[in-house]
């Protein structure tokens, strides 16, 4: 990976963070209605994931999928304007936090129900095969969902049927405050498409270079054998699974010790400085970013909220 | 025009589907070499090959899942729930996801997308192979609810479903599906406005009966009974269940005085209930000359015993007895 490239990771693990911790700083100050689900700490894998792949791919998303809707090119004013109900939000202020799609850069979608994108993006798939594209759909969901039975039907249908899905566990180890060790049996959820036929690998999740290239390389595979594959990425996130969360479930000592041992940002700031890149180029990143993310607040607080009007309407194309 | 059953003008129509977007396909559980447990896509195999008519493993979430998940990157799906009971495991692709994806996401994506499923009772199937869950769908916002009740509506219907970019839920009762008649196979129409119209089937001036799907057809066999030939009754087929035609029905109650609803779901919290509540609380009210009243299947499971069954959906018989109970009560 060039230099550009390996700046690019950072910069977008950087944006990141630094859009949900702006969220979370305007959530304390009262300016957001609703809930929401941070991505902290889990940065690398929405990074390494969509910048593995072309704005013509796909991805479906999950109820936390900031990092993905930005990571595969989203407008952070525009999804700063979503999260304040304003009429420039990409779904008009009717999606808010959980709902976020981005049909032009290839977003499907973030979706509230656990396990709920896996089988639209079979579908998706399908539809891509039909269309005889190269592209493939990468499908986001955590590691709550591999207990839902959609994700079985899905993943049996996509291996059936040799649909061009990469689907990519994020597996952060809790489904809220239900520890994964305790809700997957056989222990293994990679193995679990295994059984289905699905190539499927467990990778180090906050590691983006590691990322990066086995998505690069799943979905070489993918568009070679026409196969769909799969991929957890084990990570961790800081934060509490919404803001209603009291951390009741895991100890500080866990939670420190992937933020002082783990964390994605820190890890690869430390391995592109041991590479000799100067540490006025990554300020100098840090610094444009802050710059937009402070910017896209502050278009978005004044940009006009959307109109209550024909709301019954809206449902129907 | 060719004679043919409501199971063949299904097929004409999901032909006419196929022949007409190549982005369409159907999906579902034994509808290939079976030709469907109804018979309904006998032949479409052959005709179109498995690229478009996808035999699926029995899973129905993921079948209702991939088929919005198709509609909301270029293609047209059909897909098809084998029972429309089975469909309870397909309910949060269609609940959550079809029917939330347009609104949810500000209006940036259609769902073009309908799920077929045979419905209703009659056939001593059961309790799990026989219900009328049709209410339950058009309690959701941004789904549309359609219920044929012959061959040349269940025709019509289709295409107009067809041609919609909304998520449809295209209700079959199983007893429609042999029910022979002459069918005008018209093309494509140019927009769906044929959906969420009612239609007055016979005319009358003494009292309205509203009914949908095969019960319809049983309203159809009461009216003509000898013992109500003084009445000049008035029969409107409900077609579409969401959106709801309501303006048809008040102007007939301004007109008879009189309304009952007939169905074979429950009454509880169904198209019937809404059907009277609306009547009852609209211009018509000022008209009715009687209190509204339904006559619904009875709030059980559906029993398997053939004289049991005919317990719990309405007949001929009790409809006349409605009729006649409203008429006497002048």
């Amino acid at each position: 990976m060039n230099q550009e490239s390996k700046l690019e990771l950072y910069r977008m693990m950087l944006l990141i963070r630094l859009f949900e911790e702006a969220l979370e700083e305007m959530f304390s100050r009262g300016l957001l209605h609703g809930t929401m689900h941070l991505s902290i700490g889990q940065e690398a894998t929405a990074t390494g994931a969509c910048l593995a792949l072309q704005k013509e791919d796909l991805i479906t998303s999950t109820h936390r999928g900031h990092g993905h809707c930005l990571a595969k090119g989203a407008d952070p004013y525009k999804m700063f304007a979503e999260l304040l109900g304003r009429e420039d939000g990409y779904c008009r202020g009717r999606g808010g936090s959980m709902h976020i799609a981005d049909l032009s850069n290839g977003n499907l979608g973030a979706n509230g129900i656990v396990a709920g994108s896996l089988t639209i993006s079979v579908g998706a798939a399908l539809s891509l095969k039909m269309q005889k594209t190269d592209n493939i759909v990468l499908c986001f969901f955590g590691d709550g969902a591999v207990n839902e039975g959609s994700f079985h039907e899905a993943l049996n249908l996509a291996s059936l049927w040799e649909l061009p899905v990469l689907f990519v566990c994020e597996n952060n180890q809790y489904g809220m405050s239900m520890a994964s060790e305790n809700a997957v049996a056989g222990g293994s959820i990679a193995q679990r498409a295994e059984s289905y036929g699905i190539e499927s690998i467990s990778i180090d999740g906050n590691d983006v270079e590691e990322v990066f290239s086995t998505v690069t390389n799943f979905k070489q595979n993918i568009k070679t054998s026409g196969k769909p594959m799969f991929i957890e990425s084990v990570t961790y996130r800081y934060r509490g699974h919404s803001k209603s969360d009291r951390n009741l479930y895991r100890t500080s000592d866990e939670i420190n010790f992937w933020k002082e041992e783990k964390d994605p940002l820190k890890r690869f700031i430390g391995k592109l400085t041991e590479e000799k890149t100067e540490l006025d180029e990554l300020k100098k990143i840090e610094v444009e970013v802050k710059e937009l993310i402070r910017d896209s607040v502050k278009k978005a607080l004044q940009s006009p909220e959307s109109p209550k009007t024909n709301l019954e309407e809206d449902s129907y194309a | 025009m060719p004679e043919m059953t409501t199971g063949q003008a299904i097929k004409e129509a999901l032909s006419l589907c196929l022949d007409s977007d190549e982005t369409t396909f159907i999906a579902g559980e034994d509808i290939g070499v079976y030709g469907g447990a109804f018979g309904v896509t006998d032949g479409l195999l052959e005709k179109y090959g498995q690229e478009r008519i996808k035999d699926t493993p029995i899973s129905e979430d993921v079948i209702a899942g991939l088929a919005v998940g198709a509609a909301i990157t270029g293609s047209k799906p059909i897909v098809e729930m084998q029972f429309s009971d089975f469909i309870v495991n397909a309910m949060d692709p269609i609940v959550n996801q079809a029917a939330k994806l347009h609104f949810m996401y500000g209006g940036a994506v259609n769902v073009p997308m309908i799920v077929r499923g045979a419905s209703g009772g009659g056939t001593g199937a059961a309790a799990q192979h026989s219900q009328s869950l049709e209410s339950w769908f058009c309690h959701v916002p941004g789904l549309k609810v359609v219920t044929p009740s012959n061959p040349q509506n269940a025709y019509d219907l289709l295409l107009a479903s067809f041609i919609d970019p909304n998520p449809i839920i295209f209700m079959e009762h199983k007893l429609i599906y042999k029910l022979k008649s002459e069918v005008n196979l018209g093309s494509l129409p140019t927009d769906s406005s044929n959906l969420g119209k009612s239609k007055v089937v016979k005319e009358g001036s003494d009292i309205t009966i509203v009914s949908y799907s095969n019960m319809i057809n049983t309203v159809l066999n009461a009216v003509n009974d000898d013992s109500l030939n003084n009445y000049s009754i008035e029969v409107i087929d409900l077609l579409t269940l969401s959106p709801l035609d309501v303006e048809t029905i008040i102007n007939s109650v301004e007109k008879t005085n009189k309304l009952l609803v007939c169905q074979e779901a429950p009454a509880s919290s169904s198209v019937g209930t809404t059907l009277v509540s609306e009547v009852a609380s609209s211009r018509a009210f000022n008209y009715l000359s009687q209190p509204p009243k339904l006559l619904a299947g009875l709030h059980s499971p559906m029993p398997s015993a053939k004289h049991l069954e005919t317990t719990v959906i309405p007949q001929e018989e009790n409809i006349i007895q409605y009729v006649k109970e409203i008429m006497n009560n002048e």
